[in-house]
């Protein structure tokens, strides 16, 4: 027998999902297709392990392992002329796997022909520069331990290249929480005022719209105006706020003058 | 024949200037204010067109310098990440008083769009601010109208020696 749904609040949860839906895939094809990209992959299946091979938009992707990543780009450029690396960085899997996915994207100008290389690593694995062979690895290696928190050896300068030196998490992990955790929200005011500071200047305000209506000091009341500074919280009629997508006003009144207070003068 | 006669009462005629000393000195103040080149993001591009001869901020007196040592106004034009937030304030505390701040465009009032973990939310979360001027980012008009307006604000301010430097806390 079929499991029990509860079907009582179906408007608000949709409790539907389709069971033979599969997240759309970039199609591929295999490498005996190119026979450029097939005899490439042949002189690196003559000396290293290549777990998977494939073709995706016209571009070979190779994966290995992690530990051939140094001795598997030099080859690529010295013997098989990709000599670019046009973009380096990880992808987390920690979720799904537990681990990084670390992509190379090479390129061949006399071949014309684009190459990417994939190995994976766990998460508290170390990954080897390839500095050495492509300068523009520095910066890109930077920034992955920057951004993910691989570690790279060998690397001449391993340094956060964004963030502040004293930055504390990994921002572009899956686990970091868009507007920060609580030492990113409180980082500026604990390093340049102290963490006593904290109570005085308060949390910060995340939401752009919003308005504090017994705050007469910053915002002036539309329709019933008061002195600035004047004291609203008690015995004020409440104004309650309703928006037009959780089926609230529908149509905006005019203020009327006649029924509005206004003050010429809100600084007196 | 002629008859030199001077009404010294009237038009003028008395080469005497009656004032206080606050109005001469907010009159100084107000129509020299030497702004600090902080162009941070795109506003610091509106903000250059402001001291470009098309709309030439020289006509308010406002020459933007180097140095915070020689600038009293700060623009704030721009987003503020937490990585500058604390150079801002040694910038901010390296200008000498008297000071203000105009926090230029959405970016520098609130965050903005940027609602997250890199952005100050908000320059007045780390030094304090005399003039919220709003937009995204705000025409080289809005800025002079927002000089005017400080022009205004100092013109109304004492200018004696023993007032209170701004605090944030």
């Amino acid at each position: 027998m079929r499991a029990y749904t509860p079907k009582d609040d179906v408007q608000k949860k949709p409790y539907y999902t389709d069971r033979y839906w599969v997240a759309p895939q970039v199609a591929k094809s295999d490498v005996s297709e190119d026979a450029v990209f097939a005899a490439d992959l042949e002189a690196i299946k003559a000396k290293f392990e290549v777990l998977d091979a494939y073709i995706q938009v016209e571009q070979m992707v190779v994966v290995i392992h992690a530990a051939d990543n140094f001795s598997v780009l030099e080859m690529l450029k010295n013997e098989l002329e990709y000599t670019q690396l046009s973009e380096l960085s990880a992808i987390d899997w920690l979720a799904q796997e537990g681990k990084f996915e670390i992509f190379y994207q090479m390129l061949s100008m006399s071949k014309r022909k684009r190459l990417r290389v994939k190995c994976k690593i766990g998460e508290k694995e170390s990954i080897q520069s390839v500095e050495k062979l492509f300068r523009s690895a520095d910066w890109s290696e930077r920034e992955m331990y920057d951004m993910f928190g691989v570690v790279i050896n060998n690397h001449p300068f391993m340094k956060r290249i964004l963030m502040p030196d004293d930055w504390e998490g990994f921002p572009l992990r899956k686990t970091y929480p868009l507007q920060g955790d609580e030492f990113a929200q409180w980082y500026e005011v604990d390093k340049i005022f102290g963490k006593e500071a904290r109570e005085i200047i308060g949390p910060e305000n995340r939401d752009p719209a919003r308005v504090d209506r017994y705050d007469t000091e910053r915002f002036a009341r539309l329709g019933h105006e008061v002195p600035r500074g004047a004291d609203i919280s008690q015995g004020e009629p409440d104004t309650p706020l309703v928006y037009q997508e959780e089926g609230g006003v529908f149509m905006i009144d005019k203020f009327d003058a006649e029924k509005s207070v206004v003050i010429s003068d809100r600084d007196r | 024949m002629a008859q030199h006669q001077v009404n010294y009462l009237k038009d003028g005629g008395l080469p005497v200037a009656l004032t206080t000393i606050d109005k001469v000195v907010n009159w100084g103040r107000s129509n020299s204010l030497w702004a600090l080149t902080y162009g941070l993001a795109c506003c610091g591009i509106e903000m250059m067109a402001s001291g470009a001869s098309r709309y030439d901020f020289d006509r308010f007196g406002t020459i933007f310098r180097a140095s915070p040592r020689q600038a009293e106004l700060m623009i704030v034009a721009g987003t503020l990440t937490k990585k500058h937030a604390e150079f801002i304030r040694r910038l901010y505390d390296q200008m000498t008083e008297p000071k203000w701040v105009i926090s230029m465009g959405s970016c520098a009032n609130t965050g903005g769009m940027f609602n997250t973990y890199a952005t100050v939310q908000g320059v007045d979360r780390v030094i304090p601010v005399d003039l919220y001027l709003p937009g995204c980012a705000p025409r080289p008009e809005t800025l002079q109208y927002a000089v005017m307006l400080l022009q205004q604000k100092i013109r109304k301010e004492s200018a004696n020696k023993s007032q209170k430097p701004k605090r944030l806390m």
